[in-house]
């Protein structure tokens, strides 16, 4: 009997645990659905702000961090799949493979803003690229680098081994393999891991806070050495600079439902993705 | 012909791999690069144990006891949070939820983790903060107890899927073991599968916990922002984190304030790699306990 009580109650309380948590979850995102909805319009999602930060939309915040987005993942994506290659495919063992692989499992828990001051001290103040669209996308590249390296690398070590040496006993080379056995095969785990660090680099904030943001611009970003807009970057700004509050909170709902939208639909394809690929290989 | 073709590719490809590691490499270099010369302004002891940080005073202080102390109000308050409830949950979709619901249940955790730091600093700032203000009756709703839950929520579920990975690795032969020796589903769970997945939950906490001594943007909306040593929760409170991010901006390239906020930088790029070696130690024993019986 005693030990039936004690199961119930703590199995109540593992489910109290789940149900906050769902509860808090769901309140976020209650709030800035709820608050955020009324302001989505055609407009907002097209139109540059107006009446400084108080009226008009947020279509530069949205180009600014498509851009760096898309530069990020350009530089990270092949960057990042040669060297997995490298280490899974040619020189497993060797020096330089070892050295990036601890280099990769230690830099994926840095926090983000010590990878902002390395994007400013290096990309910004050293190499001159200044508060620029190639100076963040470079910084989010390096952020992004140890994920997609480590994803990839796991999603080449799961292709089975009988796959290579089957396209080697049947003539080809190396590079053949890779390319037409190995790459194909852990294709769609590749991507999951390439869509779950976009989803990532378009959240990021504190890397593009030294490196990339700017808070008002009337103009899009017209060349890659141009400061920009972002839309992480924008919500901040709108909470903490300007003069209206009041107006500001509502554009920063906007950009926060934006914002939510564009992650949570990113990463849940990807997940989705990842699980039909499972579920094909098991 | 061939072989040198093949030769080249290999060569192209280690080449690449080789900059990935420079690149790698640059950070710590850099970070090390600007932020030492600070030591030779003041030694270790003035930096870690100094009792004001006023960057902007003439003379100027850079004492960073007061941020670590940020810290570390913070990120107890949030392992406070985190711990028992991102287990729980685990527990709960290992446990508890049906084969159809833990489908759901566990992509659904994983795309909470990947919602942006950024909104959950806004939802902190627009709606936590004045929620706990009036709830509590303090002062100002941006101190150290906002910090600390919205902080604790977010790394939930980073907690709830290493640990629910780590107990669904627990071979089901344990499990069956422990129920024909009759022990009931509670028992079985508490005794024998938390006990033999400890190591990957352990390693969930501490990566949970690495997460949150490195976010920034919601700590820089929400706790306050005063470099003060506290032991209070209900006060304003400024964490190593969001020093950085708050004055980098005003701090002129190359000044002292400039390789403070480096050096601070380094202190927390530590901090990170001692708990990512830790977790890793962790999770490598792991694997070589369980392995033998898999």
């Amino acid at each position: 009997m005693k030990n039936i009580i004690i199961e119930k109650t703590g199995f109540f309380l593992i489910t109290m645990c789940i149900a906050i948590t769902g509860l808090f979850l769901a309140l976020l995102i209650y709030f800035i659905v709820s608050n955020g909805i009324n302001v989505l319009s055609f407009e907002f999602l097209t139109q540059p702000p107006k009446n400084s930060m108080t009226a008009g939309g947020v279509a530069p915040a949205i180009v600014g961090s498509f851009y760096l987005t898309v530069g990020a993942v350009i530089v990270a994506l092949p960057l990042g799949l040669a060297c997995a290659i490298y280490l899974n495919e040619y020189s497993p063992k060797g020096l330089v493979a070892s050295a990036i692989r601890i280099s990769v499992n230690n830099l994926a828990g840095v926090p983000s803003v010590v990878f902002g001051l390395f994007g400013l001290a290096f990309f910004v103040k050293f190499l001159g690229f200044g508060i620029s669209i190639l100076s963040g996308s470079l910084t989010l590249a390096i952020l992004i680098l140890p994920a997609i390296i480590s994803t990839s690398q796991e999603a080449l070590s799961a292709v089975p081994n009988s796959i290579r040496e089957a396209s080697l006993a049947l003539g080809a080379t190396h590079s053949q393999t890779i390319r037409k056995a190995v790459l194909p095969c852990a294709f769609s785990a590749i991507l999951t891991g390439v869509i779950l660090s976009i989803a990532r680099a378009a959240g990021e904030t504190a890397p593009i806070l030294f490196t990339a943001a700017a808070f008002y611009k009337r103009d899009y970003p017209d060349s890659i050495f141009s400061e920009t807009m972002a839309l992480p970057y924008h919500i901040y700004a709108l909470m903490t600079e300007g003069t209206s509050p009041d107006k500001q909170v509502a554009i920063a709902y906007g950009c926060a439902l934006i914002l939510l939208l564009i992650v949570l639909v990113i990463s849940a394809g990807a997940i989705v993705l990842r699980n039909k690929y499972r579920r094909q290989n098991a | 012909m061939f072989s040198f073709k093949e030769r080249a590719i290999k060569f192209i490809f280690s080449c690449l791999a080789f900059s990935c590691l420079l690149f790698l490499l640059a950070i710590v270099v850099i970070l090390f690069w600007q932020g030492a010369p600070l030591f030779s302004y003041m030694d270790f002891s003035q930096f870690f144990f100094g009792k004001s940080w006023y960057p902007t005073s003439q003379p100027p202080e850079f004492g960073i006891f007061p941020l670590i102390s940020g810290s570390l109000i913070v990120t107890l308050g949030a392992m406070v949070v985190c711990v028992p409830l991102g287990i729980g949950s685990a527990l709960y979709i290992y446990e508890l939820s049906g084969p159809n619901s833990k489908k759901i249940l566990k992509p659904i955790v994983e795309i909470l983790g990947s919602i942006p730091s950024i909104v959950f600093g806004f939802f902190a700032l627009t709606i936590a903060a004045p929620a706990i203000q009036q709830f509590f009756n303090i002062p100002t709703g941006l101190c150290a107890l906002t910090a600390s839950i919205i902080l604790g929520i977010m790394a939930i579920p980073t907690i709830t899927s290493i640990s629910e990975d780590a107990l669904s690795f627990v071979p089901n032969s344990f499990r069956e073991a422990s129920y024909a020796l009759g022990a009931n589903k509670f028992q079985t769970l508490f005794k024998v599968t938390i006990p033999a997945a400890a190591s990957g939950i352990s390693t969930s906490v501490i990566l949970g916990m690495s997460r949150i001594v490195g976010e920034t943007m919601t700590v820089l909306m929400v706790s306050g922002g005063a470099a003060v040593i506290t032991s209070s929760f209900f006060s304003p409170v400024r964490p190593m984190t969001a020093t950085i991010a708050a004055e980098m901006g005003e701090a002129a390239f190359g000044s002292l304030h400039y390789q403070a906020l480096f050096a601070i930088a380094l202190v927390l790029f530590m901090t990170t790699l001692v708990f990512n070696v830790i977790a890793e130690r962790i999770s490598q024993k792991y694997a070589l306990k369980l392995g033998a019986n898999r």
